[in-house]
């Protein structure tokens, strides 16, 4: 199953300069296949058919890795939605850019976050010139693997579109090559507020933009990013 | 007679079968002689109901679990489709859970068949119940409003439909075949084909509006025209009910007419949301409750006829 880092970029598409062996692969397979297992058995039913989950601009989604996923946030469903819209055999290599003090506190929420979820956990509150979030997010999209990221930070009420953190225009700036691909997420905020555990089934939908590329200043990165998400939210 | 040997479902199988042939034929038939006009909506009608009879009659024709789980999955939806569209505030969250909770415990009720919790949990039991949850989660603001928007929800969507669970449920009377399965393909049948012919009635006949204010394509022609229409198809199919003739026609007159008021109150709700359709699920109809909504209406009206009658 494995595919070696030089078959999995086409030639078209720009390899990013000093690319390592992807360390998806050195993911163990049996958590890759639990992941797998999880989402074909329960996550892809669960959002089908319970929440009645609908996709609109499946089509932008970038067919090859990496790329850096980017949306509004409101519950933790939207993690399990947009995970729920990739191929199963492309699960792997997608990682969750989550808070480490929050999603890795308990040996349980450790496991779940970790071996299904595959997420890549950042420390939010000890950021030092040697634990520096950004040089994980960047060592993964070297390693040829994708970023879910929430820019706004923690999960927000209304639509969740808060304002961007600044990470984000980092990143771009840092790697410009990778797709930044905007996401909206309709109504899941409802089904799983913060502070709820029990999920009430609202429809919902998922909208996906084309990937932009944008330049300038920090700042107007920043600025068009945000626009770029708040853009599917006024789509009907 | 000679076709009673055929079981009621082979037989409206038969029936449905050749009316959707038909009705095909008689789209592609029009959409030749008249290119110039577009009937792509029709079609899209027409199509979506080869695929509703097919998921209908496999869900009744197979085993009694699975027509339960059906209807159960029917009421989901349809109250995921009404509450999608209600402005909930987050303080109602775990009541809508809990009211999303009674759908599998109301089949359940049915499942065993104990008539007596099955037709007072929703109508009394949980409508103690739900605004006490409401309570808990210490907003008034709104209480009133939210403690009767779901409430309502689950009398129309959940205990309403519900009855077509309760009417599957029914056995045959003393030296009769008829039993619920059949009673459930004659209400069916004869309410949706009241639906559809209300519509080709009004299309073709339609000029005095009924509810100019709720539902501007309603007309008289069209409810008159599709309530007598459908009441004369339902004079052959009593060899699905316990009725003499007239009973068979008085009865077919009443849940078409009920089926009538149902869908004229759900058009009065999407009104009130400032909506179309109550979602995209089935092409050309909307969602399943712009499919479901006169059989909400219809059947409790049909059941309790039938349960007190001969039950």
């Amino acid at each position: 199953m494995s595919e070696e880092p030089g078959q999995s970029a086409p030639p078209h598409e720009p390899a990013l300069p000093g690319q390592a062996p992807a360390s998806a692969s050195a993911r163990r397979p049996v958590a890759r296949w639990l992941q797998i297992l999880f989402f074909a058995a329960i996550v892809r039913p669960f959002l089908a058919l319970f929440i009645g989950l609908r996709v609109r601009g499946g089509e932008h989604l970038p067919e090859h890795d990496p790329f850096i996923l980017i949306a509004n946030h409101t519950s933790h469903l939207d993690t399990v939605a947009l995970l729920g819209l990739l191929p199963l055999a492309r699960l792997h290599r997608v990682r969750p850019v989550a808070a480490a003090d929050y999603f890795l506190r308990s040996r349980l929420r450790r496991w779940f976050s970790t071996t299904l979820f595959n997420i890549l956990p950042v420390d939010r509150h000890h950021v030092t010139k040697g634990s520096n979030p950004l040089s994980d997010m960047l060592a993964a999209l070297h390693a040829g693997e994708s970023l879910l990221l929430f820019p706004a930070g923690t999960r927000g009420g209304e639509d969740g579109a808060g304002h961007f953190l600044p990470g984000i225009a980092h990143l771009a700036e840092t790697a410009p090559e990778v797709p930044i691909v905007p996401a909206f997420l309709v109504n899941l905020g409802r089904s799983l507020p913060k502070g709820t555990f029990l999920p009430v089934p609202f429809f919902a939908e998922v909208r996906i933009g084309p990937a932009v590329h944008v330049t300038g200043t920090r700042a107007e990165i920043l600025a068009g990013l945000e626009a770029a998400v708040l853009a599917l939210r006024g789509e009907k | 007679m000679t076709w009673p040997t055929l079981s009621p479902v082979l037989t409206m199988g038969a029936v449905v079968l050749a009316l959707l042939v038909l009705s095909s034929a008689v789209t592609l038939a029009l959409r030749r002689m008249l290119p110039e006009r577009d009937f792509a909506e029709l079609w899209a009608r027409v199509r979506a109901w080869w695929v509703m009879a097919a998921v209908f009659f496999a869900a009744v024709a197979v085993h009694p679990g699975v027509s339960l789980v059906f209807f159960a999955l029917l009421s989901f939806w349809a109250l995921k489709e009404y509450v999608t569209l209600l402005a909930t505030r987050p303080a109602d969250h775990t009541t809508l859970f809990l009211a999303f909770l009674a759908v599998p415990l109301q089949y359940a009720l049915i499942w065993i068949k104990w008539y007596g919790v099955f037709i007072i949990f929703i109508p009394v039991y949980l409508f103690l119940l739900l605004p006490v949850t409401l309570v808990l989660a210490r907003e008034t603001r709104g209480f009133v409003a939210s403690a009767s928007q779901i409430h309502w929800g689950l009398m129309a969507f959940v205990f309403g439909l519900s009855h077509l669970g309760y009417l599957l449920q029914l056995p045959a009377l003393p030296g009769r075949t008829v039993d619920g399965r059949a009673l459930v393909l004659f209400v069916v049948f004869v309410v949706e084909m009241s639906d559809v012919l209300q519509y080709v009635w009004g299309k073709l006949a339609g000029r005095h509006k009924l509810l100019p204010t709720v539902s501007p394509n309603k007309t008289w022609e069209g409810l008159i025209g599709g309530v007598l229409s459908a009441a004369l198809l339902a004079w052959p199919l009593r060899f699905l009910t316990p009725f003499t003739p007239l009973q068979t026609v008085l009865v077919a007159l009443g849940i078409c007419v009920a089926g009538f008021l149902g869908g004229a109150v759900m058009s009065a709700v999407k009104r009130d949301f400032g909506v179309k359709d109550f979602g995209a699920l089935i092409p050309g109809h909307g969602g399943m409750l712009d499919r479901v909504d006169s059989l909400c209406w219809a059947v409790p009206v049909f059941f309790h006829y039938v349960w007190w009658a001969f039950y």
